[in-house]
């Protein structure tokens, strides 16, 4: 696998590993202790966030750099020859450097502001894909895939006639790898594909398609929202040519995400949207654009935005990565262990630990998934119940929705302890 | 140890119909068929009447999603056989003021097993869980009412 996720600890570690830098012993607790808002009571239990694949938690590092700038430095970016502008212009910028180096990008041209994920693809859709997609064109995707890595391609290739393609999953939720030579062929462009599975956590052998998709000349989109929360990410040594991801799931906030390019394809991409920021020279029929990465962001970015994920970036940086990992890696087994456990269970994805990340997808007895989650609420105990917009998956598995509890750095033992409890709760009530 | 609000929401008639619901089944005559789902969450029904003149002959559903949806459509489709479309959509404006917690409401007879459903008022996120059976019953209503017209 080229990703770094082969670096990942044995299942079951010790979960005082040391992180990365010499940064002290790695203590759940004490990271719980730094995000406010997870000490606090939901219907007079204490909260157990578990959804965390729908959104992250924000430590106190990244508020206070929100507000700070808010209190200090707010002012327009690129525009201003006032002091807060130059003050602004530098966090926002800075944060860029912080994204290209956390990812590995050559430099910061290569590192695009965007809303988010969902926003980072739909622009990959409507720039390269509207100039390189054509008729009898192919477009391979994934039953794997979130819906925002669908969706902009089916607007895509009705307005282009090209066909998509779906790899499909086996009994547990991989990919059907054996299916990719006949999959891929010159007709390919594109292939769409998650790092790893919002619905089930499985973590697709990225290395392993990128090269075939290569093979026959097609270029690589990696969804990675929930990849790069998860494993450090080397995006040159990957070989993507486009990885998307964004920042409120890794403990920034919402609204502002990456995309991450190959600097000669951004070159060759046409905007995406016009306005401010991107041109260069604008005349009454016709604009030149500016230098990547701003030809692609039109109008006063998410400015605040960019800068509380630079925190949040630093903040993961300084517990590192490496250690991130392996405490969700052991966490992650512990939780299958026991939940395993349960009468009625029945857990989604990959049985291999090393074949999926922090994400338990189950359905329990005949408690609908919705009852579950309104019983674990009760509880204080917070997880997603639904299709988690991953509508293939659950056809696939012949359900209409499941339960969902979704693991990070700052959950324990405990947390899973808890969730088991209040499953137990579900099974009094529907038993 | 259990909330007190969990075991009103959650009670044994609930559950008792979502696990024997009444009246799923396909109606083999239909006047109007009515798809509704909560593209949130997924629940979903089809409810299907058979009218006659302007009353309710016929009433039956499919559907699948969470135990208060199911269990409310079940429930509403039992009180529906035999009622004017008038007096379906007074049925319908009396359960939308329970789940909006409307006390009198929770004494009414006339809601029947529907009244079972009174602690889903406690639980925001849930009430349209279980208007959703409601929703496609007012659907099926303005379109019939519609349909009389021309």
């Amino acid at each position: 696998m080229a990703t770094s996720t082969s670096t990942s600890a044995e299942p079951g570690a010790n979960q005082t590993a040391r992180g990365s830098s010499g940064a002290p012993p790695f203590d759940a607790g004490r990271i719980r202790a730094l995000f406010p808002a997870l000490d606090q009571s939901v219907h007079g239990q204490p909260l157990v966030y578990l959804d965390n694949a729908a959104t992250s938690q924000k430590p106190r590092v990244v508020i206070d750099a929100i507000t700070s700038y808010y209190e200090r430095d707010n002012a327009n970016v690129h525009r201003g020859i006032h002091e807060l502008s130059r003050r602004a212009t530098i966090a926002y910028e800075e944060a860029r450097a912080k994204v290209a180096r956390w990812i590995g990008a050559a430099d910061g041209s290569e590192v695009v502001w965007t809303r988010g994920t969902t926003d980072a693809i739909n622009l990959v859709a409507g720039t390269w894909g509207l100039e390189n997609i054509g008729e009898g064109d192919e477009i391979l995707l994934s039953t794997l895939e979130h819906h925002s890595n669908i969706v902009p391609w089916q607007l895509l290739a009705a307005r282009r006639k090209a066909t998509l393609r779906y790899i499909e999953l086996d009994a547990q939720g991989r990919l059907a790898l054996e299916e990719l030579p006949r999959l891929l062929s010159a007709r390919t462009k594109l292939v769409a594909i998650s790092h790893v599975s919002n619905a089930l956590g499985t973590i697709n052998p990225l290395g392993e398609i990128i090269g075939a998709a290569h093979d026959v000349g097609a270029l690589v989109l990696v969804d990675g929202a929930q990849g790069a929360v998860h494993t450090s990410v080397d995006v040159q040594k990957l070989g993507a040519d486009f990885y998307a991801f964004s920042g409120h799931k890794m403990c920034g906030p919402t609204g502002v995400g990456v995309l991450w390019g190959r600097r000669e394809l951004l070159e060759a991409m046409p905007p995406y949207q016009g306005g401010g920021e991107m041109i260069r020279l604008v005349d009454r029929d016709a604009s030149t654009w500016a230098d990547v990465p701003h030809k692609f962001e039109a109008g006063t970015p998410n400015i605040v935005g960019a800068i509380g994920l630079g925190a949040a970036i630093d903040f993961l940086s300084e517990i590192g990565m490496p250690a991130i990992e392996q405490h969700e890696r052991a966490l992650l087994a512990y939780a299958l262990d026991r939940i395993r456990d349960v009468p009625g269970i029945r857990v989604f994805g990959p049985d291999s630990l090393d074949e999926r990340s922090a994400v338990l997808s189950f359905t329990l007895g005949d408690a609908h998934p919705h009852d579950i989650s309104t019983i674990l609420d009760m509880e204080g105990v917070a997880v997603r119940a639904g299709h988690h917009c991953a509508q293939l998956v659950m056809k696939h598995f012949g359900v209409s929705a499941t339960a969902r509890a979704s693991l990070y750095l700052y959950n324990t033992r405990e947390d899973v302890d808890r969730l088991v409890e209040g499953l137990d709760r579900v099974r009094g009530i529907f038993g | 140890m259990e909330s007190p609000q969990l075991s009103s929401l959650y009670q044994q008639l609930i559950l008792e119909h979502y696990r024997n619901p009444r009246n799923k089944s396909e109606l083999e005559e239909k006047s109007v068929e009515i798809h509704m789902a909560n593209p949130v969450c997924g629940d979903e029904i089809r409810l299907q009447l058979r009218i006659e003149g302007d009353e309710i002959a016929e009433a039956k559903f499919v559907g699948q999603g969470c135990s208060i949806s199911q269990a409310a459509v079940s429930m509403m489709t039992t009180l529906l056989e035999g009622r004017s479309l008038d007096d379906a959509e007074k049925l319908s404006r009396r359960f939308t003021e329970l789940m909006h917690g409307d006390a009198e409401a929770a004494k009414d007879r006339s809601l029947g097993d529907l009244r079972a459903l009174q602690g889903v008022s406690k639980f925001p996120v849930r009430i349209k869980c279980a208007l959703l059976g409601f929703d496609a019953l007012q659907e099926a209503i303005k379109r019939s009412a519609g349909e009389a017209t021309h």
